[in-house]
């Protein structure tokens, strides 16, 4: 989508520059690209012309810079305002001075509220804190249960009994008090905004415990209802924020930014995955990215960071800039990058793949990695260090140790010569013909992360540089394949 | 082979990634929940949630209200019948509020302009919308001579897909079928206690495994004791699976072949949806039609205030009909699609 919407801004007619602004009718023209991308995006109307408001307040007189398109500039203001707007005012955690610190999750049915209960119990627990958990979800049927066994597998107890929602609430309180436990999570049922006996419930929950926080879960692929939601739920528990939950979804999450719109307060956690560890505090920044398509790559280097042998990259990546990157080395990398999870999935954070690249990563399966695998494990130390010793007869060895073929092994030296001759002009920073809309986006993704303050590797030019490649050297492929393809990636 | 030239790529761009987060490291992440410090910025963009637009507003000849609500009140008096743009901005809002979406709305409007609105501005939408819904609804119950009808449920995490199945057993069973459950939940923890709750509820038997059992395994277990038993349908539970992730497509997949082999026969595949999901609906839709070939929808949490307008674009564009629709929490909270009702309500104050 936002490929397609910064194609769109770029076409914005360059004649404009040498007036120095805006056109009202550029615009507008722009800002009605914008308001599509948002709408697709899931976030509500009434939200979505607020902030196309704020965004034409930000560009009406602003000079345009030398170094910015309109489009761009048109998008830069566009990422800002989102930022600004997603960010908000912080939200600082601090612990009650006489324990417990009490916090309560509400939310619709299936917004992933008791997930949530144990995943916020783990990062408290990772936190030095001693949690407690409260089942008070006595609607669904085995929700205590789901609880409890989530609370086990994090080692963290979970109070409930067969009482009521209120009952259970107060009692686990002071069962948390008895227990010295300085920070208590209380699950409750979810519940639709309208039902008028369930709000007052969840009210009289949070009368009878005064929560120190109130947290509303929010699915992440939530529609246009997410306001009607959040300002219903503000209405009765005044809420201190949001925890939003299923960004591992491939849904743009719009309805952060509806719900972050109408009830004025931060978000403050963000979950993405079915595991405990799928958890952390929210990034306006990559949010930003998300909802306008552009990728999330400092997802992508955190998940690199915690998942990847850091030495085993470096000494290879070191390798792989001065142009002696090896198989074995290739074969380091390409454990690496399994541990991080699904290629689809990386390439999902990745900015500026195009869908082909992506349905590409999704088509690789385990076995064909696999394959590689074994094919470079029935080279000898010698030829993997240096590939060009491999001969015809050597070539049909390797294949038979493999259990592939001829083919299949000439393709993979091919490719991975092809690689390396890359990675040179990566490592010596020449920047292949064509940089085009990658290079670009991903340096004004630096640019906007950077005037936000968060902590951002830079470099992103050289990403983009790397991604660029990437693309041109499959681009070529394509031409093979397809004979004669010569269109360049960006414009696909 | 050029999948593979995508994992190389991958681990090109990944290994550059690596290596400039690693030189701009700074230490750890501090642990507190501080944001870096901001300039003033708006905390509430819209201090109230606008309501629905009413399509009579648009109109300028409304008349008289009649008995059958805001279609018949709105009625247009101009002979040609074109639609202004006052009005089409109005269906615009009210369509784009109800999750239809971007594009099926532009494309709704088009046909709009079209063809014109003699009866009305709401009826014409009402019409178009209508036109939508064009697939068999009917749900299918009989298998071939000597295998076990069975009915498997997809869907993403937290649609409702277990507390569906407890509803349609109950109504299965108040038809006059016996029901068997199969908890291939085996993910979710406490899925399977849930589910025999829910069996217990409906008068259903329930085939279950621990906790991290292979799901196949356990459908085929339920068929096979559906099969000894003479039971006339088999509603399988699947885990909540995000629809964005082949392995777990695959799995699914797999579970639908085992499901479908002797003595079993699929004869629905079920899709849930929450009603509350925006556009990640359609992918969702697209997905599980690729992997488990869905053959209907189940649109669930339709009492609340979402519209769930979404399954008309899946309607057009994939041919998914919706068979039914969840109402509420009670075991008789289902009830099966209407389109007429389902159009009323998306266009309905």
């Amino acid at each position: 989508m936002f490929d397609a919407l910064s194609e769109r801004l770029e076409r914005l007619s360059s004649s404009l520059r040498s007036k120095g602004r805006l056109s009202d009718a550029d615009l507008e023209e722009a800002l009605g690209d914008v308001r599509s991308a948002l709408l697709e995006a899931d976030v509500e109307l009434g939200v979505v012309r607020a902030f196309l408001d704020a965004v034409r307040e930000r560009l009406s007189g602003e000079l345009l810079s030398h170094s910015l398109s309109p489009g761009q500039q048109v998008i830069k203001a566009v990422n800002e305002q989102l930022i600004e707007v997603l960010g908000g005012t912080p939200l600082k955690v601090t612990y009650a001075s006489r324990p417990p610190t009490v916090v309560l999750l509400a939310g619709l049915q299936g917004a992933g509220k008791t997930t949530t209960a144990a995943k916020l119990a783990h990062w408290f627990k990772q936190q030095g804190r001693q949690p407690y958990l409260i089942a008070a979800d006595l609607q669904r049927p085995a929700a205590v249960e789901q609880l409890r066994v989530l609370g086990a597998q994090i080692g963290v107890n979970v109070f409930s009994e067969a009482s009521s929602p209120v009952e259970v609430a107060t009692k686990g309180l002071a069962e948390a008090r008895r227990l010295g436990r300085d920070v208590v999570i209380i699950d409750t049922a979810g519940r639709l905004a309208i039902d008028q006996a369930l709000m007052d419930e969840v009210r009289d929950i949070s009368a009878a415990t005064s929560p120190h926080y109130t947290f509303l879960v929010i699915d992440a692929v939530t529609g246009q209802d997410a306001v009607h939601t959040a300002r219903s739920f503000h209405d009765v528990l005044e809420l201190s924020g949001l925890i939003v939950t299923k960004l591992d979804y491939d849904a743009r999450g719009g309805a952060v930014l509806s719900a972050r719109g109408v009830v004025g307060r931060p978000v403050v956690f963000a979950s993405s995955g079915e595991k405990m560890e799928d958890f952390d505090l929210f990034y306006p920044e990559r949010m930003a990215s998300r909802i306008l398509g552009m990728g999330d790559v400092l997802s992508l280097i955190e998940q690199a960071e915690r998942t990847m042998d850091a030495d085993v990259v470096a000494e290879s990546a070191g390798r792989m800039m001065s142009g002696t990157f090896t198989l074995d080395d290739f074969l380091a990398q390409l454990n690496q990058v399994r541990r991080m999870g699904s290629l689809g999935g990386i390439m999902k954070l990745m900015p500026g793949v195009t869908k082909e690249m992506r349905s590409a990563a999704n088509n690789v399966d385990d076995g064909e990695i696999a394959k590689v695998e074994a094919i470079v494990r029935s080279m000898t130390p010698r030829e993997r260090r240096d590939p060009s010793i491999i001969d015809g007869s050597r070539r049909t060895r390797i294949a038979r140790g493999s259990a592939t073929s001829v083919a299949a092994v000439n393709q993979l030296l091919k490719q991975f010569a092809e690689m390396r001759k890359m990675m040179r002009q990566m490592g010596s920073g020449s920047t292949p013909q064509m940089p085009g809309g990658l290079g670009r986006m991903a340096s004004m993704a630096a640019r906007g992360a950077k005037g936000s303050g968060e902590e951002l590797p830079a470099g992103f030019e050289a990403l983009g540089a790397g991604m660029a490649s990437a693309a041109a050297s499959r681009g070529g492929k394509n031409k093979k394949k397809k004979g004669g393809r010569v269109t360049p990636p960006k414009q696909r | 082979m050029i999948a593979l030239f995508v994992v190389l790529a991958v681990v090109v761009v990944l290994a550059g990634t690596f290596v400039v987060a690693r030189r701009r490291r700074r230490g750890p992440r501090p642990a507190t929940l501080v944001a870096p410090p901001r300039a003033a910025m708006p905390e509430v963009l819209v201090s109230e949630a606008a309501p629905m637009p009413v399509l009579a507003d648009a109109s300028l000849e409304t008349r008289l209200a009649s008995s059958r609500g805001v279609f018949d009140r709105v009625r247009s008096l101009s002979g040609t019948g074109d639609v202004s743009a006052e009005q089409l901005d109005v269906v615009e809002e009210v369509l784009l509020r109800s999750d239809v979406g971007v594009a099926m709305t532009q494309s709704v409007l088009d046909e709009l302009r079209a063809n014109g609105a003699p009866q009305g501005v709401a009826a014409a939408l009402r019409a178009t919308l209508l036109d939508s819904f064009r697939g068999d609804r009917h749900a299918q119950t009989d298998a071939e001579e000597g295998r076990v009808a069975v009915w498997l449920f997809v869907g993403v995490n937290g649609v409702g897909k277990t507390t569906t199945i407890g509803k349609l057993a109950k109504r299965q069973h108040d038809e006059g079928r016996s029901v068997l459950l199969a908890a291939g939940d085996t993910f979710r923890a406490a899925a399977a206690d849930q589910l025999e709750q829910w069996a217990t509820r409906s008068g259903a038997e329930i085939v279950r495994a621990t906790e991290g059992a292979d799901p196949g395994s356990v459908v085929h277990d339920a068929i096979g004791r559906a099969k000894a038993r003479g039971v006339d349908l088999v509603l399988a539970d699947t885990a909540g699976r995000r629809a964005n992730s082949s392995n777990l497509l695959d799995e699914l997949a797999k579970v639908r072949r085992v499901a479908d082999r002797e003595p079993g026969e699929v004869v629905e595949t079920l899709l849930v949806l929450d009603a509350t999901t925006g556009q990640n609906a359609l992918s969702q839709a697209r997905e599980f039609l690729a992997a488990a070939r869905v053959t209907g929808i189940v649109l669930t949490k339709l009492d609340g205030t979402a519209r769930g307008g979404i399954v008309i674009a899946i309607e057009r564009d994939l041919a998914i009909p919706v068979k039914f629709v969840g109402v509420g929490e009670g075991v008789d909270d289902l009830i099966v699609f209407d389109p007429e009702a389902f159009v009323d309500s998306l266009l309905g104050p």
